[in-house]
């Protein structure tokens, strides 16, 4: 018969941690085996016991005489506790499984799973339904590119508008902060239903959100920023978000914001920076236009992505666009008042001739948003006739 | 017949403990429910007087219910127990940097003990002092924690607030259950090293499925399932973690003849299972 291994644990008590050395010696012993524990600690023998029990292992008091104070009969709760473990995927993006198990829940990708325990409700668990390759990229790209509204942004340069320029800017930057917040729950509602399997979606939608909670400070703080009161909100334009809001498809959802909506934004903000009366509102449309570029670009990637491998896509997204057209189909559009101010904006002076040139530059905007959603929708594989037809059914709100 | 087990909701994971296991049961066949008390005492009255068929019961709840039972002329079974109700002791501890080296020291103190229906914080530890020549009471005076009074000490801040009472020189001595003792000097409650084990009481045993007037059926079905709970199966297994065990165990009685003697010696319920502790009002 084979001795007992024997660990000697010197000073240390199960107070200080003297569990681990035992628990480390116990790894590789078959269940039944015996391990004599020895030590230094007169609180040792109790302790031992104590810990054992709980671990579901036994504890033979030892009557050997030679130092070895009690032996632990391995036993074999910590093997059963892991026996059905499985790998939740590989850490990286290549370890990504076409479909998550609901019940790895919240733990890490490539983590050893214990079985069991709850299943949080994500209800988005296939990789087709939420997945871009292009994510991981996005994602360290989004990270590199944030930036900080107080450093980014030329608060304090000296600019004087004449008063109605400046209500029509603040009547813009209003629009822009309703449009914007819908721009935020969307992302942060989607990614709260994403399998954390797919961590990079969350990741990049996290950042989206992140990025619209500084559109939203920054908008308003240049309406703010000469110490008006803000401008209107309409029935109309808050219809045509609350429409964005409802969608319950990830993958419509992320049509109608990012790519049509988002796709849309990119026009007006180069518009706003075009004619942005003072730095301060050209500043702020640049820096958001960057970030809205790679909420458009992920859209697009994701819809690409799904549409290779679902022929059926492309009903479902035009679908989307007709439902939310009906549903539209009764409101005004654009507040008045908005489309007004970027008329302003663009004439920048109160003559005829002006508002004639500012009206025809909104009209342009129109028409560059509209060639804009037909190139988007070409590049998921719709016909150019569908395209310009389902681009033409976009909402008159923009977003 | 539905077999009703009554269990004593002790804290609020006893809710979730047992409406696991109740699924878990009845997923298996066994037509099985349970019912809450908030005392141990009523929970014996309700299992001798036949309306709960089972009860999950703290040792002493065996104890008087087996007392209670006998003079009925009944019997009842200790059906299984957890493989951590087995072999328990406790502990008599000072402060490491006091003169106490035995039990004898004591005389003339103060030693911290828990809630007065506590078996392993209060009357083991109080028949172990007697065997070693310290009456509570008269040699050595008694302070109680009495946290969860009706809950059989199964509420651990009486023997908490005992080894507080220790450390902050209240008393001169604490009684625990082993685990506790361990678990104290872990979360910090007893400074690691800051203690000694004066005394250790025989190993006894803790906590037991009693059955009553179940069917025969029903009873062993009831044995079987438990008995069946693998630690390997995941949808059983955080609810063995909860209640504490790796393993059920069938039981047995031997291992409460230190806590029955204990009960006598002071005079916690006579005979005939009637509650004759003073100072027991739970």
């Amino acid at each position: 018969m084979t001795a007992s291994p024997v660990l000697d644990l010197g000073f240390l008590g199960f107070e200080q941690g003297a569990h681990l050395l035992v628990q480390r010696a116990l790894r590789d012993l078959p269940p039944g085996a015996e391990l004599g524990v020895t030590g230094l600690d007169a609180a040792l023998p109790v302790h031992l016991r104590a810990w054992a029990r709980k671990q579901g292992h036994g504890v033979r008091e030892s009557t050997d005489g030679l130092g070895v104070r009690a032996f632990v009969i391995r036993g074999r709760a910590d093997l059963d506790r892991w026996a059905g473990a499985v790998r939740a995927g590989g850490p990286r993006p290549d370890g990504i499984l076409a479909r998550a198990d609901p019940s790895w829940g919240l733990a890490a990708r490539g983590a050893l799973v214990e079985p069991g325990g709850p299943a949080p409700r994500f209800d988005l668990v296939d990789r087709d339904l939420v997945w871009a390759d292009i994510a991981p990229s996005l994602y360290a790209s989004a990270v590199a590119a944030q930036w900080k509204p107080d450093e980014a942004i030329a608060w304090d340069v000296g600019f004087a508008l004449p008063e109605e320029i400046e209500r029509a800017v603040v009547q813009v930057m209003t629009y822009l902060v309703e449009n914007e917040q819908a721009a935020l729950v969307i992302p942060a509602r989607l990614l709260a239903r994403i399998h954390p399997h797919f961590r990079e979606v969350q990741q990049l939608l996290a950042v989206q959100a992140a990025d619209e909670a500084r559109h939203v400070e920054v908008f308003t703080r240049r309406a703010l920023l000469r110490g008006g009161e803000l401008g209107t909100s309409s029935v109309s334009g808050r219809e045509s978000l609350a429409t964005l809001l409802t969608e319950p498809d990830f993958s419509l959802a992320s049509f109608l914001l990012s790519v049509l909506g988002e796709g849309s934004f990119l026009n007006l903000l180069s518009f706003l920076d075009r004619h942005a009366p003072d730095p301060v509102t050209r500043q702020v449309t640049r820096m958001a236009r960057q970030d809205e570029a790679r909420h458009v670009a992920f859209g697009v990637a994701h819809l690409q992505h799904q549409a290779a491998v679902d022929p059926a896509l492309r009903g479902r997204l035009r679908g989307a666009v007709e439902r939310r057209h009906d549903a539209l189909a009764d409101t005004a559009g654009l507040n008045q008042d908005v489309f007004d101010a970027l008329v302003v904006l663009a004439a920048g002076e109160w003559t005829p001739e002006a508002i004639r040139r500012g009206h025809e530059a909104v009209r342009l905007l129109q028409q560059e948003m509209h060639e804009g959603r037909q190139h988007r929708l070409i590049r998921l594989g719709f016909p150019a006739d569908e395209a310009a037809e389902l681009s033409s059914l976009h909402t008159r709100n923009f977003m | 017949m539905t077999l009703v087990m009554g269990a004593v909701a002790y804290d609020p994971k006893v809710v979730t403990i047992w409406g696991g296991f109740r699924a878990w049961l009845r997923a298996r066949d066994l037509d099985f429910d349970f019912v809450l008390y908030s005392q141990y005492e009523r929970q014996v009255e309700d299992l001798v007087a036949g309306r709960i068929a089972a009860a999950w019961n703290s040792p002493l709840a065996w104890v008087r219910a087996e007392r209670l039972a006998r003079a009925r002329e009944r019997a009842l079974t200790p059906l299984v127990m957890r493989d951590t109700d087995q072999d328990l002791t406790s502990v008599v501890v000072v402060r490491a940097d006091s003169p106490y080296k035995e039990p004898a020291d004591l005389k003339g103190e103060t030693v911290g003990v828990g809630a007065v229906d506590s078996p392993q914080a209060t009357l083991i530890p109080g028949a172990y002092l007697r065997s070693a020549g310290l009456r509570p009471g008269e040699d050595v005076r008694i302070r109680r924690f009495d946290v969860g009074v009706g809950l059989h000490g199964d509420h651990v801040g009486g023997e908490r607030d005992a080894a507080r009472a220790l450390m902050d020189g209240e008393v001169a001595a604490a009684c625990m259950i082993d685990g506790n003792h361990l678990a104290f000097g872990q979360e910090g409650t007893l400074p690691p090293g800051g203690t000694r084990i004066i005394g250790r009481t025989p190993a006894y045993d803790h906590c037991n499925m009693t059955v009553g007037d179940a069917g025969e059926d029903e009873r062993r079905r009831f044995e079987e399932l438990l008995l069946s709970m693998s630690y390997a199966d995941p949808e059983v297994r955080p609810l063995l973690d909860l209640e504490g065990l790796t393993a059920w165990r069938p039981g047995r009685t031997e291992g409460y003849a230190l806590l029955d003697a204990a009960v006598d010696e002071a005079g916690f319920y006579d005979a005939e299972g009637a509650v004759t502790a003073a100072e027991y009002a739970p």
